[in-house]
């Protein structure tokens, strides 16, 4: 398989990779991860504004929402056969850092702050973090974001607008205590899955040949592919529809993946430029 | 919950949530169990995982439709004509589990010749009494017995009381003899509760059902055959419900017909069926088995009247059943006596029976709120609850506040109950001025349940306890807390009083140690004392068959007798079920009653006491043993023979014979036909909400002739229905609704920021027809009125309410209302319950706020003294149409007998 970038350089220190897989035919679309997930790792709240968008009033990942349930109404029964009544379908699924293989955020860091851990997830070391804000369009999925808020409006000392990356850890130190990541631990119906990853894999093909012979309509893995375009995600997930349905984009690729090459031509044109401008000064004098 | 009390002979769900997973079909109605029991839900995904089926019945796709494998749209209200199109459908075609049907159930039993049924009297059954408004239930009876006083009629008989024929949850009614006089075991009788039923369900046709429901006929079939073909020796089906049952002016009776439904397909008392009743809150079912109702004391024994039981032999005659575990009420009574009184309360003073207070009245909410609004009522205390948004008609509890000497609220936040002096719409629109309001409100900041030890009673009857995980802050109490140390000082003050009123809390055992700096009583003595001691040794009891009816035993509440078994706190055991042998999981906390997890266990073997089949084995007669045995508590006397037949005279539950599983019950069966214990009828019959846009397409009596319905009280005015002039200003159905995101009235939710952000503002849920029939637009604002008030909502457009079509193809549009919010907390909003009448289920009070009728328009609602205006403006000319033909229902215009 593909390895995670960074990750093998653990040596003895490596740990397991983990992820998680978010089955979301199982979602009943509580949210219990979204708060679950502000709760453990003190993420504010991100503002009351009632969106009419179905049941989602969060929107989007964010770096005040590191999990985000999506809800989409559709005209399409839930099985191939017809079945499931009245023809309507409501998709829920809980979308979360992919934590790819190969990850762009990691790649643009200046700082360091972005960093694969043990367990080959992508962490945001706050302390680092300067703001520079590159990891930001890097992401093909727009999963970073700059926190806007004041950590504390009220103590002077951190009154000032934070300014820093924000995405989820994967719960980091609770990965680190031997628990499971609160988003995981908080759903009641086991839609979002946290394990080995490739243990995740095989669960999920399986999950996946039995929805198919089911006949459930539009059952999908989506990330789960070490081949695609960042090596496979960390967290991938079984959808009910194509991606583009619930807001994702249709083919992930590392937004990093062209620059070795973008480098190789800048230079080869940087130095064709230096011989065309040096041959036009040699032949000027001549 | 006389629904399943008066079926099946307790008051509580009658399986447990992970027991779900074993059901091969699953039917939720009356119930949002995805989104408002998240948790639990997930063993209804394990059933659908294993391939049972899920079908949901609803007027709404909820997220739990969206989880089912099959939704059906219905009207609000319409449950029983569905519930009762499916008893019709299983016996015309004589589907039901013939030997589970005629041993388990009373369907053989004759009943009187008196009675008369609907189908007779065009909607009304015999005994109905126009001036009174209520039932005599003498014709109801089994044929042979005289009606026997219970604690499931201690109310009848007494005025107007808009009383209780059943105490609230209680059980089905005390008989004469265990064994009924009259039966015929071919269930051929013309009589024969089986026959009864036929005839009374013979009109519910799929094509009734689909033009009262507004499904289609074959959706209707198909949920009946999926029901029946999981049903039966080798499968199971279950029910959930919640509320969406309960809040009817049928409440009661839509309950009762699932309860005859489960019973006819054999699917009570049996691993994957049951009926599992989801509750709304965490300690629901806790605070009915001891009880904050005023007409039951703990355990289900009924409040004495004022005007009945002159002595205490006379009130345990009246409430005994001479069969059946009810048998023993004397026991039950005295050693809670002791328990209040400890040696205060002996032989010799009748274990202060006479002293204790009496009920003269309907004492229940909505008619307190009506004595509010006429200045009879002086003080108030609001605990855990917020009825200036939670119940219906918001603006009439308001006023009735406005009027109080005094008012008490304790509450984790300053609720909308306790601020609505200076902030709610009265204020807004004029009608209240708080320099103008005399009540004297006292806010007591109570602790939240993180920060005090205690228990919760869930839904299946499972006390689980809790600890502190830190101290309250500041003046933060614990509700024990409050209470405890209140009743000290009272008892402090009367120390000296000679007062014959006063002698009652002076008797009061009040000793319970204190910790910690600000003296928390010791939850786990309290739990203690629920479980109750033997007197003389101190020893703990192990269940209730040891409470003893002399004095020598104490017990807080007979039915939670065994959860401080062996002097430990059995409801703290937390032993995972991967742990244990099995999903029933005994050692994770403790079930009531003996620790049951699936109650009338017993009827999971045949008669011969035998499992019905390998794959739905439960509990069972081992002959080498001699005992049953099983996964469960056996619900049954652990060495009574399957082929036990009581001797003649037998009393008690030796009355019960060994193919009896219903051991509460006084002839030890399930219900079917139930002949006493409930206020508006033996059967469930279908009529429509009090307020709806239809005739009952069955008789001329329209909707329930017992609800509780007021004459002319201003404050909460009723919209024309059916029919009537005036009606068609009120075009719509509505149903109000929770959210997973919100808890009940909002208080400890809409106050948290994380809960708050995920559902910021009142929305009503409407299909894309209604919204261009009456010019709405997505995203925009819609005022929503009713007789009563008008509130403003943001306009969610959505497939998922969809208009149902009726007979003669006349369409319905359904208006859909989250009720969370109130104009406290960080989202504020209007409250849908402003919008809903104060009409009532006549067996428990309860409000109908899931079907009633509104009008709505586009755009907000007008402003301060406007807003009234626009309501009366509505109201007048609605009511000045219907006042021109006003209609007269058979409820009050015909006697019947």
């Amino acid at each position: 398989m593909t390895v995670a970038d960074g990750w093998e350089t653990y040596a003895d220190e490596q740990r397991e990779r983990v992820g998680f897989f978010t089955d979301t035919s199982v979602c009943i679309g509580c949210k219990a991860c979204e708060v679950a997930c502000k709760e453990w790792n003190l993420v504010p709240d991100d503002g009351h504004v009632w969106t009419g968008n179905s049941y989602d009033n969060t929107g989007e990942l964010s770096a005040n929402t590191w999990r985000h349930v999506a809800f989409v109404e559709q005209e399409k029964p839930l099985l191939t056969n017809g079945d499931g009544g009245t023809g309507l379908r409501w998709l829920m699924e809980s979308d979360v850092c992919k934590h790819c293989t190969h990850a762009a955020c990691l790649d643009v860091c200046p700082t360091g702050s972005l960093f694969r851990t043990e367990f080959g997830t992508v962490v945001v070391q706050q302390d680092i973090c300067n703001g520079c804000g590159y990891c930001v369009p890097a992401c093909p999925f727009g999963v970073l974001d700059k926190r806007h808020l004041a950590p504390a409006p009220d103590l002077p000392a951190f009154a000032k607008e934070d300014g820093r990356v924000w995405k989820c850890t994967l719960c980091y130190d609770r990965l680190k205590g031997g628990h499971e990541p609160a988003c995981a631990k908080a759903c009641p119906t086991k839609s979002i899955q946290f394990g080995p990853l490739e243990e995740l894999r095989e669960r999920a093909d399986a999950r996946l040949a039995k929805l198919e012979a089911e006949g459930w309509n539009g059952a999908q893995l989506y990330g789960r592919d070490p081949e695609d375009g960042v090596g496979g995600f960390g967290a991938f997930f079984l959808l009910l529809d194509e991606p583009e349905v619930y807001g994702l984009p249709p083919d992930p690729i590392v937004t990093t993946r062209d620059l070795p090459e973008m480098w190789t031509n800048m230079l080869a044109a940087a130095g064709a430029l230096v011989v065309g401008v040096a041959a036009a000064f040699v032949g000027g004098r001549s | 919950m006389p629904g399943l009390g008066t079926s099946f002979g307790r008051g509580g769900a009658t399986t447990f949530q992970q027991d779900l997973q074993n059901a091969d079909c699953i039917v939720i109605m009356g119930s949002n169990m995805a989104e408002n029991h998240p948790v639990g839900f997930q063993w209804v995904m394990e059933a659908r995982e294993r391939g049972a089926k899920v079908i949901h019945v609803d007027p709404r796709f909820t997220r739990t439709s969206a989880m089912a494998t099959k939704h059906v749209g219905i009207r609000a209200g319409s449950d029983i004509a569905f519930l009762g199109g499916i008893v019709n459908y299983i016996l015309e075609r004589d589907l039901y589990f013939r030997e589970y049907v005629e041993h388990y159930t009373n369907a053989p039993v004759i009943i009187d010749e008196e009675f008369a049924d609907t189908e007779e009297l065009d909607g009304l059954f015999s005994g109905w009494d126009p001036e009174e408004r209520k039932y005599d239930i003498e014709s109801w009876m089994y044929e042979g017995m005289e009606v026997h006083g219970s604690g499931g009629e201690s109310e009848q008989g007494f005025k107007p009381t808009k009383g209780e024929a059943s105490g609230h949850g209680g059980h089905g009614g005390a008989l004469s003899h265990g064994e009924p006089p009259s039966e015929d075991e071919t269930m051929q009788h013309p009589r024969c509760v089986l026959q009864l039923l036929k005839k009374h369900y013979a009109r519910y046709t799929p094509e009734l059902v689909a033009e009262t429901c507004g499904c289609s006929v074959e959706d209707f079939v198909e949920v009946c055959e999926t029901l029946v073909a999981n049903s039966g020796r080798e499968r199971t089906s279950a029910f959930c419900y919640a509320v969406g049952w309960t809040q009817h002016t049928v409440g009661v009776q839509m309950i009762r017909a699932c309860a005859v439904i489960q019973q006819l397909l054999g699917n009570i008392g049996r691993p994957g069926g049951g009926i599992l009743a989801l509750r709304g809150h965490a300690s629901i079912q806790g605070s009915t088995d001891i009880p904050t109702l005023y007409n039951i004391l703990p355990g289900y024994i009924p409040m004495p009247h004022a005007e009945s039981y002159g002595d205490l032999d006379n009130y345990i005659e009246a409430n005994t059943s001479p069969t059946g575990w009810w048998g023993h009420f004397r026991a039950y009574f005295v050693s809670l006596m002791k328990a209040y009184f400890g040696e205060n309360a002996n032989a010799d003073n009748d274990f202060l029976f006479k002293s204790l207070p009496r009920i003269d009245d309907d004492n229940s909410a909505y008619w307190t709120v009506e004595q509010m609004l006429a200045g009879k009522v002086k003080g108030y205390i609001i605990a855990g609850e917020n009825p200036a948004v939670g119940h219906a008609n918001g603006k009439a509890h308001r006023l009735g506040l406005a009027r109080l000497e005094w008012l008490v609220v304790r509450d984790v936040v300053e609720i909308e109950s306790a601020a609505f002096w200076y902030d709610s719409p009265e204020v807004e629109s004029g009608e209240l001025k708080p320099e103008e309001i005399a009540t004297e409100v006292f806010f007591l900041p109570a602790a939240a349940h993180t920060e005090k030890d205690g228990s919760f009673t869930n839904t299946q009857r499972l006390l689980q306890w809790h600890w502190q995980a830190v101290e309250p802050k500041d003046d933060c109490r614990s509700d024990l807390w409050f209470y405890f140390h209140l009743g000290r000082r009272i008892k402090q003050r009367l120390e000296e009083s000679e007062e014959q009123r006063d002698k009652l809390i002076k008797a009061l055992r009040w000793e319970y140690p204190t910790h910690s700096a600000i003296q928390e009583p010791d939850a786990e003595a309290v739990l203690q004392e629920v479980n109750g001691w033997e007197i003389a040794s101190g020893k703990f009891l192990t269940g209730y068959p040891e409470l003893k009816d002399d004095g020598s035993t104490l017990c807080g509440c007979w039915i939670y007798c065994g959860c401080f078994k062996d002097g430990i706190n059995q409801t703290a055991r937390k032993k995972p079920h991967w742990e244990q042998d099995g999903h029933v999981a005994p050692e994770w906390a403790w079930a009531w009653p003996a620790n049951r997890r699936i109650i009338y266990n017993r009827a999971s073997a045949d008669p011969e006491g035998n499992p019905w089949s390998e794959r739905k084995r439960y509990v069972w007669w081992d002959d080498g043993e001699e005992k049953w045995t099983g996964l469960d508590v056996p619900d049954f006397k652990e060495d009574k023979r399957p082929d036990y037949v009581p001797p003649d005279g037998a009393k008690a539950e030796d009355a019960i014979a060994g193919d009896h599983p219903f051991i509460m019950q006084a002839d030890g069966r399930a219900w079917l036909y139930v002949p006493q214990g409930l206020e508006d009828g033996p059967l469930p019959t279908h009529y429509e909400p009090h307020e709806s846009p239809f005739d009952n397409p069955l008789y001329s009596q329209r909707a329930n002739p017992g609800r509780q319905q007021n004459q002319d009280l201003a404050e909460d005015p009723y919209n024309p229905v059916a029919d009537e002039p005036g009606a068609e200003i009120y075009p719509y159905v509505v149903t109000t609704y929770r959210l997973t995101e919100h808890h009940t009235a909002g208080g400890m939710t809409r106050t948290v920021p994380y809960l708050a952000e995920l559902q910021p503002e009142m929305f009503c849920e409407v299909h894309p027809d209604l919204a261009r029939e009456v010019g709405l637009e997505h995203g925009g604002w819609a005022t929503i009125y009713t007789s009563r008030s008008a509130i403003e909502a943001r306009v969610m457009v959505t497939e998922r309410v969809r208009p149902l079509k009726m007979k003669d193809g006349r369409t319905v549009h359904q208006v859909g209302l989250p009720y969370h919010w109130g104009s406290r907390g960080l989202v504020t909003g209007d409250s849908a319950n402003d919008l809903a009448h104060m009409a009532l289920d006549p067996n428990v009070h309860i409000q109908e706020v899931k079907a009633f009728t509104c009008g709505i328009r586009p755009g907000r609602r007008p402003r301060g003294p406007e807003l009234p205006r626009f309501v009366a403006e509505l109201r007048q000319q609605a009511h000045s149409r219907r006042d021109q033909d006003p209609r007269v229902e058979p409820e009050e215009a015909r006697k019947t007998s």
